[in-house]
């Protein structure tokens, strides 16, 4: 089974041609079905390779494909390799992929571009698995970059709006500010170990010493890509605006896949990052810090997608913080349970906008518990997940990351626990505006009121249990369980493990910890019920004047106005400067004083010629000519 | 007869031919001659063996009494501009189906002059020969570009000329300078590899050379003549200049200038990769801003053979073999963005991207060709531009790694200012000049399909193209590090 693993990434690429060239021929019917069932064949052989390699003693295979590139020394095979890693994601990207491609028939069932948007979504799933399934950064870089075409695409689904195809080019160019970090890391790995095969470069790395400068070199820059990819400061920015694609987009792409393709990343060069503690810091300090601002905006941001998109940075933050204190497993566990209930989450919010003709502000929402009752409970689900309640999957790893930063550092879990308290609120807060109270929509709106169909009820029933149960994968001893993730995943970590050591929090402290953030969730809950649900509070219009705080909040802390002043203004300024001034008038105009002078000084010349030089010229190539052919006819 | 002569010959037997055919027959005949050089191609490419000699070799006494010898051959770094060239002429002919061309018969007998001047160039182991390829490619382009071009041409095409011919001459005299100094006064290639000068004059050669080849290719800063002329020129005088024309330059470097003064190289090579990187950067930011479709390719234009300038001087395998298959890939990209702006402008009649807007939605096929081309040409992977790029960031990256994080900022750069391109011509809502876009035609459809389908296979599968050159590169770059080794 694990020899056809090149089928996973097969199916869905076909899927993207079928329904690429026959996307004005097919009917929506069969673009669908092919749409899914691609998804679906490749969820099956991921399910059978996992089944395959949980059996099997041996724990990483490598499956060439062919040779892709060769110059010189610098040899780049195209092939996969399959191992606990890789075979959990392969389900989480073919998984997730199927309930919202099934998802999306209901979703985009009115849109004219149906057949585009899924050849879209599965050309997302190939590359996305790709990059999963690469067994060397190269390929990883090619899924790397092939899921930022896709989201390219996807955020820029409805490009007739400019303001859609704007977001698109941001989420673009930001990716790609990562990118050259990525590639130029992969240059350096190529010299520093002469390949690029994570078999061959993992076993070199870790017979070095741990603080080496080229893995502290070559762990930063790869975290470079990684902040690209993975919404982080500076890099973040990009990600709200993604918020222009379509919803199911916004789902599988800015939330579940693509977007922790960065912890993805790190966890599989584990190695490289345990022996370069420096950067380990600097991820611990950049998930931190974005962790905490992403959440500070979200708690006061209005659209019901923004405040998830904000959401999703912010856990992402939480991931790095997780990866920054060695805690690879926890980090990874993360990725999966925020996969099930940010998935979830979007899901619910797309049915809200479904059921709500596309209003997205949760100012116009309210009271919508009764007429979508399914939506209201499977996202109050993945709500009371996020927010790190137990016994649903976010507490289980949100507090394996807790306890290991605890372990490294107090502080870090201060803040950490104060984020996962806005986490909370942000999230009750946006649960309440929803749905109780009173609508507060149009009277078109409420006469359209309606729970979505089946198509999309049913993938967020199964993410909801997904998200309730999803933490039993990962039941820590200290709860009684066996971690059967960690024990898992433990072959892909075992070289970083020897060299860390294990965590050494008692148990009594472990206890203490979780009641300390459960309960920190548990007020916030309170507060925003209190503020949503007692007083009735709706957030202001945005004319009002707000405190400080809270203004630089609602206004996103204005990175985008300080981006656009401080690079974007700059560059347009110096792209005027270099072509006007340097180009036109400064290397130009010597040229043209060049041309001048020799003008000048052929006037005299010129008396003795006609003047036609094209004439001349012409005569000089056929004497050229003739003479060739006379020569050559003498021969 | 030899194959390579009839490689040669063929194309200049097609512009006589076709100066004097029925004007009904010319793009039949034009159609046909093209193929022909191609499939003569595609019969070298298959004889070819991809090892470091020379083969198909033709050395016939031409002039003897000034030792000057037509002697051509093909080694693998040729092979790969044969076949360059003799693939896109076909497409640019076919493109050219669309234009209105008046005086169709002189617009293709030119064409086909150059092809000839082109191949010689490409495969001239004489240096007279070399020199003379050199001039016959050049002067049919000056004639197109005068005669079909734009409203400024004549202004425009007189600085280009004037340029190019000034860098001509500095190669002339350096060539007659170093035929001076073989010891039985030849022209002979093997003759001028062989010659043991001191490194200051090794270092004219270099300038002399460098100069020439600069201003073809263009190389910051003397490549100011190229947006005006590329923006003046008739689309098909534009595709031949960037498509095959500068790759005269860029082959004259590995070629001619670093092994005939590898001693000069050594003293300046690293200037004039400074030069090439700060190209890449100087040329991208100024892309930004542009508001003219054919300029804003131009200064892309310069950023992309930057870098593949940057390679060749950071001279090690990945650079070089990058160097090589982004000839080609550059030139499939470029042809292509040249033919979609084109495509455009004839349709709205203006070349401002202010007065452009949502025509992805009345022109869903050109879209898609229009981000196939797009994504060559900012090098996502599994698209050809992405096998070069990497090569060539590698090998400036063996050579100095901040070198390498200059010259890659193009990956951002180019990422930006061709969005920003495509979202101005083909997204947000369409206006009153574009709503009635019309989407592409039968040819165009053609032209474009065959372009796409190269820009993914090479991206794909690039290695049956890396293999012709390499054994070539390898053999060239030990007979240049020999000699600089040595002293």
């Amino acid at each position: 089974m694990i020899n056809l693993v090149w089928l996973i990434p097969l199916f869905p690429l076909l899927g993207f041609l079928i329904n690429g060239l026959g996307r004005n021929t097919l009917s929506k019917t069969v673009v669908g079905f092919v749409g899914c069932l691609t998804v679906l064949a490749s969820f099956a052989v991921s399910i059978g390779i996992f089944l395959e390699l949980n059996s099997s003693e041996t724990k990483s295979f490598i499956i060439p494909i062919f040779d892709w590139i060769s110059a010189g020394s610098v040899k780049i095979p195209f092939s996969f390799l399959v191992d606990p890693l890789s075979a959990l994601m392969l389900l989480i990207v073919t998984g997730i992929g199927f309930l919202i491609h099934v998802y999306s028939t209901g979703y985009m069932h009115h849109d004219a571009g149906f057949g585009k948007f899924f050849s879209y979504l599965n050309l997302f799933i190939f590359f996305m698995l790709l990059l999963v399934l690469g067994s060397n950064y190269v390929v990883m870089f090619i899924g790397w970059e092939g899921v930022g075409l896709c989201s390219y695409l996807l955020i820029g689904f409805w490009f007739s709006n400019s303001a859609y195809a704007s977001a698109a080019k941001k989420a673009f160019v930001m990716n790609r500010i990562g990118d050259l970090g990525f590639l130029i890391a992969v240059f350096l790995i190529f010299t520093t170990f002469n390949s690029v095969e994570f078999a061959s470069v993992f076993p070199q790395a870790a017979n070095m010493a741990s603080g080496d400068s080229t893995l502290i070199l070559i762990t930063a820059l790869l975290f470079v890509g990684a902040i690209g990819k993975s919404a982080q400061i500076p890099l973040f920015t990009w990600l709200p605006d993604a918020m222009a694609g379509p919803t199911p987009v916004s789902a599988l792409i800015h939330a579940a896949t693509m977007v922790t393709a960065g912890i993805y990343m790190i966890a599989r060069s584990n190695i490289l990052f345990t022996l370069a503690p420096e950067t380990l810091g600097v991820v611990s300090i950049i998930g931190l810090a974005t962790l905490f601002l992403a959440a500070a905006i979200a708690v006061s941001q209005t659209d019901i997608k923004k405040v998830l998109a904000y959401s999703t940075v912010s856990q992402l933050g939480y991931m790095f913080l997780g990866l920054g204190v060695g805690a690879y497993t926890g980090a990874f566990f993360h990725v999966i349970t925020h996969a099930f209930f940010k998935a979830l989450l979007f899901l619910g919010a797309g049915s809200v906008i479904h059921a709500m003709s596309n209003e997205q502000d949760m100012r116009n929402m309210g009271g919508l518990k009764k007429k979508l009752p399914v939506t209201f409970l499977t996202m109050m689900i993945g709500t009371i997940a996020i927010a790190g309640l137990p016994p649903f999957s976010g507490f289980f790893s949100k507090d394996e990351i807790l306890a290991h930063v605890y372990e490294h550092n107090k502080v870090f879990w201060v803040i950490a626990v104060i984020g996962a308290m806005f986490t909370a609120f942000y999230m009750f807060r946006m649960m309440f505006l929803t749905f109780n109270g009173g609508f507060r929509g149009t009277t078109d709106q409420e006469h359209h009121l309606h729970e979505s169909p089946a198509s999309m009820t049913i993938p967020l029933i199964v993410l909801a249990v997904l998200s309730a149960l999803g933490g039993l994968i990962g039941i820590p001893a200290v709860l009684g369980g066996g971690h059967w993730l960690e024990s898992f995943l433990a072959p892909v970590f075992a070289v970083s493990a020897t060299k860390t050591g294990a965590m050494t929090l008692d148990h009594t402290t472990e206890y203490i910890l979780m009641a300390i953030s459960v309960a920190a969730a548990l007020i916030a809950m309170l507060y925003a019920y209190s503020r949503y649900v007692k007083q009735a509070h709706v957030p202001a219009d945005d004319r009002t004047d707000r405190g400080m705080l809270a203004r630089l909040s609602y206004n996103k802390f204005y990175v985008d106005e300080v981006y656009n002043s401080l690079i974007t203004r700059p560059l347009d300024a110096l792209s005027g400067f270099f072509y006007k001034t340097v180009d036109k008038a400064g290397i130009d105009g010597i040229v043209n004083g060049f041309g001048k002078g020799a003008v000048e000084a052929s006037k005299g010349f010129r008396l003795l010629q006609t003047g036609m030089v094209g004439f001349y010229i012409f005569m000089m190539v056929a004497g050229i000519l003739a003479l060739l052919f006379y020569s050559m006819y003498k021969i | 007869m030899e194959i390579l002569l009839l490689q040669i010959f063929i194309p200049l037997i097609a512009a006589l031919i076709i100066l004097v055919s029925g004007k009904t027959i010319v793009r039949g005949l034009a159609g046909a001659f093209s193929l022909v050089s191609l499939l003569i191609t595609v019969y070298l490419y298959l004889n070819f063996t991809p090892d470091a000699t020379t083969q198909f070799l033709v050395d016939l006494a031409w002039i003897p009494q000034f030792g000057i010898h037509f002697k051509a051959g093909v080694d693998g770094i040729s092979m790969v501009l044969l076949l360059l060239t003799n693939l896109l002429i076909p497409i640019i002919v076919l493109s050219s189906f669309k234009q209105d061309v008046k005086d169709q018969n002189a617009f293709y007998a030119l064409i086909f002059f150059m092809q000839s001047g082109l191949l010689i160039v490409f495969t001239a182991l004489d240096a007279f020969l070399f020199y003379i390829g050199w001039e016959v490619a050049l002067i049919p382009v000056y004639f197109i570009c005068a005669l079909w071009g734009g409203e400024n041409r004549i202004k425009v095409n007189l600085k280009f000329f004037v340029y190019t011919i000034a860098g001509s001459l500095l190669m002339l005299l350096a060539i007659i300078y170093l035929h001076l100094q073989t010891p039985g006064n030849s022209y002979d290639i093997a003759e001028f590899y062989k010659l043991e000068l001191d490194s200051v004059t090794q270092g004219w050669i270099f300038w002399a050379f460098f100069i020439a080849f600069a201003i073809k290719m263009p190389v910051f800063p003397f490549h100011t003549w190229q947006p005006d002329t590329y923006t003046e020129a008739p689309t098909t005088g534009t595709m031949l200049l960037a498509g095959i024309m500068l790759k005269m330059g860029i082959y004259g470097v590995i070629r001619w200038l670093i092994p005939v003064a590898p001693l000069g190289f050594q003293a300046w090579g690293e200037t004039a990769l400074i030069l090439s990187v700060i190209g890449v950067v100087y040329a991208s930011i100024i892309a930004f801003t542009q508001n003219d479709i054919k300029r804003l390719i131009a200064y892309s234009s310069i950023a992309h053979v930057g870098l593949i300038s940057a390679g060749i001087f950071a001279w090690n395998v990945q650079g070089l073999q990058g160097a090589m298959i982004q000839m080609l890939n550059h030139g499939i990209n470029v042809v292509g963005m040249f033919f979609i702006a084109d495509i455009i402008i004839r349709r709205l009649n203006t070349r401002d991207l202010s007065l452009m807007g949502g025509i992805a939605k009345p022109a869903p096929m050109l879209a898609i060709a229009f981000l196939i081309v797009l994504l060559g040409t900012v090098a996502l992977p599994l698209t050809n531009g992405f096998v070069g790029e990497f090569l060539l960031l590698m090998g400036v990256y063996n050579f100095n790694i901040w070198y390498a994080a200059i010259a890659g900022l193009t990956i951002i750069l180019g990422a930006v200012y061709m969005l920003r391109m495509y979202q101005k011509v083909m997204l947000g809502q369409v206006n009153t000049s574009t709503s009635a876009f019309l989407d592409l035609d039968g040819t165009e459809k053609s032209v474009l399909l065959i372009i796409s389908v190269l820009i993914i296979f090479i991206g794909v599968y690039p290695q049956p193209i890396l293999n012709i050159s390499e054994a070539a590169v390898i053999n060239l770059l030990d007979q240049v590090n020999q000699k600089i080794l040595v002293k």
